[in-house]
């Protein structure tokens, strides 16, 4: 997700208001679809879906049908290659590596995030900025460039290689800037009204922290974990140098089943198919997020 | 700025205490971010000046010695090359193609929700993912791509789309475009819901054409989304490593390779990590001097006209 956090990055010193105030104004203007609208739509949604839907079919056929016909549907339907891969003990021990990794990195992320957040948004002290600049520019740096020394890091020095917090430990560093940037606006934006209110009943700032800030800044807290969730189940590169056989993730096992069964086509897009129902749930439960996110992010 | 003026209500110790309290909030992400970017990074600008093969002290110092190795390899300048055609051809494909079905879609019609989830499927689906995918699609034999050309009488290329030197770089292209046009689109509507209506409804009464309206008033206003999201593009295109690395590995004969598959190649296969260390200071200095012109040529204006808005913005919620 290293692309969202240059989003932020130009727009980070100025505030904004939460993403998740959206103006839901209706479109009007030159209204209605005509059948060439419709048509080109339809064949956008065919190239965007075909490969999609072709994986998922070809999980119901036999390598021999596709041999025969790689354009046909599945004749008969065959449920082995799903059977297959779901009776398997890898795809669950994946499923189930991606999902730790992934929520491991949401909480350090989330959590160190909002508190890192909290006094730069809320407090005066000298040197704020000067700090807040510290995570900006970490926007800069992707993983990419930092891979070698990590790989060092965490293999030898920490030796947490092949461990699942050796490698939500730097997702979570890597997704810090972006969070902290998204976060400080939205912290800043609570009224300071309800602060001084607070004051007067004798809350100190740490439970105006834990019982008004944290509860109020729940969108925002939501739209940096669902971006640390996605980058993190997605994430390749990180994994590939870090995990070896049991502790491997979801991508990993894909890559790793395509490339030793490549003859094996059917079973290849069986097991695709199957890594790929996680992130397309959790996608469509949380798509406003995701899609306010990043939006969020680029119009600043 | 925003921060409620503390203090001044007579407490002493408050001022301690809230020192301790920064200090506890700030801690944990500061601690983590030295640990895991901060130090990784100077290590390797370090490791970029000696000859290491992954054990024993730094001693063999080199001085620039592996940057001149770096730069004089000609697989290296090829990825750079690679890199900033995808980051060209991505900008050049998408732009026109995303602003195109934007346009289409922002109006009402049956079935707009669903589309614009559908349109951004693939930006979610992992790199890996889409690209193992891609991989058998564009097989030479048994590929859906290749029988489906063959059906209506076009031949594929012999070694597959991506066995022939010169079409693997296009076709890693083409695998990207359809893995990130679903974000151009996205944004783009977004940024076309911020158009004022009153606009198209005083240019619908002066008579002006759709196209005119389009020309006139949507692409002009929808500069700032067009260009950041060129800068996000730019940025991604010039980290790419994953869908390479699924769909060719750099090959057939290098003519794929980018910066980052280059790295790995040298830093984890063949354990040059003082060569890998010079390239990823190679590719984060080009990232950074892109980024800076682009700030600088691109995006300095709109980041003038936010300070305004943002202004405005502030004013009024003083005033209400």
């Amino acid at each position: 997700m290293s692309t969202s956090n240059a989003a932020v990055l130009m727009h980070a010193p100025t505030t904004r208001e939460p993403s998740g105030r959206r103006r839901n104004r209706k479109r009007g203007s030159f209204g209605g679809g005509n059948p060439v609208v419709y048509a080109i739509a339809l064949a956008v949604v065919a190239l965007t879906l075909g490969p999609v839907l072709y994986g998922v079919l070809g999980g119901f056929r036999t390598n021999a049908q596709i041999a025969q016909d790689p354009s046909g549907l599945p004749s008969p339907w065959v449920l082995d290659n799903y059977v297959g891969v779901l009776t398997g003990a890898s795809f669950w021990q994946y499923a189930l590596n991606s999902t730790v990794i992934a929520v491991l990195t949401t909480t350090i992320t989330v959590v160190f995030g909002v508190m890192a957040a909290y006094p730069l948004a809320r407090y005066q002290f000298k040197g704020r900025e000067t700090l807040f600049m510290v995570f900006v520019v970490g926007l800069l740096f992707p993983a990419t460039v930092a891979i070698v020394p990590l790989f060092i890091l965490i293999t030898q020095n920490l030796q947490l290689g092949n461990t699942w917090m050796g490698v939500a430990l730097p997702q979570a560093a890597f997704a810090l800037p972006v969070t902290v940037v998204i976060l400080r606006p939205f912290l800043a934006a609570i009224p300071k009204e309800l602060e001084e209110a607070a004051q007067l009943d004798g809350t100190s700032r740490i439970g105006f922290f834990w019982r008004i800030l944290l509860p109020l800044s729940g969108p925002g807290m939501v739209t940096v974990g669902v971006l640390a969730f996605v980058g993190s189940w997605n994430a390749y590169l990180l994994p590939l140098l870090l995990l070896q056989s049991d502790m491997k993730t979801l991508p990993l096992g894909v890559a790793d089943f395509s490339s030793e069964h490549a003859s094996d086509t059917a079973g290849v897009f069986a097991f695709t198919t199957l890594a790929m129902i996680p992130a397309l749930v959790f996608f469509l439960a949380m798509q406003r997020r995701i899609v306010g996110g990043l939006t969020g992010a680029v119009k600043g | 700025m925003n921060s409620p003026a503390r203090g001044g209500r007579g407490r002493v110790t408050s001022a301690w205490r809230k020192r301790l309290e920064i200090v506890l909030f700030v801690t944990p992400a500061l601690a983590l971010f030295a640990l895991f970017v901060v130090w990784p990074i100077v290590t390797a600008v370090q490791l970029s000046v000696y000859r290491w093969k992954g054990f024993g002290p730094l001693v063999d110092f080199v001085g620039l010695r592996n940057y001149v190795t770096v730069l004089a390899d000609d697989v290296f300048v090829d990825s750079v090359v690679h890199n900033l055609i995808i980051v060209g051809g991505s900008i050049a494909i998408q732009l026109p193609l995303g602003l195109a079905i934007a346009l289409l879609l922002n109006r009402k019609m049956w079935g707009q929700g669903l589309l614009r989830t559908i349109i951004f499927v693939p930006y979610v689906l992992a790199e890996v993912i889409a690209g193992v995918v891609w991989f058998q699609l564009l097989q030479p034999e048994y590929g859906v791509i290749d029988g489906l050309l063959g059906s209506v009488g076009l031949e594929a290329p012999e070694q597959g789309w991506l066995g022939d030197p010169d079409l693997a770089l296009w076709t890693v292209l083409a695998v990207l475009t359809w893995k990130y046009l679903g974000l151009a689109v996205i944004l783009f509507l977004a940024g076309l819901q911020g158009v004022p209506e009153e606009l198209y409804e005083a240019a619908q009464l002066d008579g002006a054409s759709w196209w005119q309206v389009q020309r006139k008033i949507t692409v002009p206003l929808l500069g700032p989304t067009m260009r950041t999201w060129a800068f996000l593009s730019m940025i991604g295109s010039l980290q790419l490593f994953d869908m390479v690395w699924i769909l060719t590995g750099g090959g057939p004969a290098n003519s794929t390779t980018t910066m980052a598959t280059y790295l790995i190649n040298e830093g984890t296969r063949s354990q040059n990590f003082g060569i890998a260390g010079a390239a990823s200071v190679i590719l984060f200095v080009i990232a950074l001097i892109m980024a800076v012109l682009y700030q600088q040529l691109i995006l300095s204006r709109d980041t003038r006209s936010d300070v305004v808005t943002v202004k405005r913005t502030k004013t009024k919620k003083v005033t209400r």
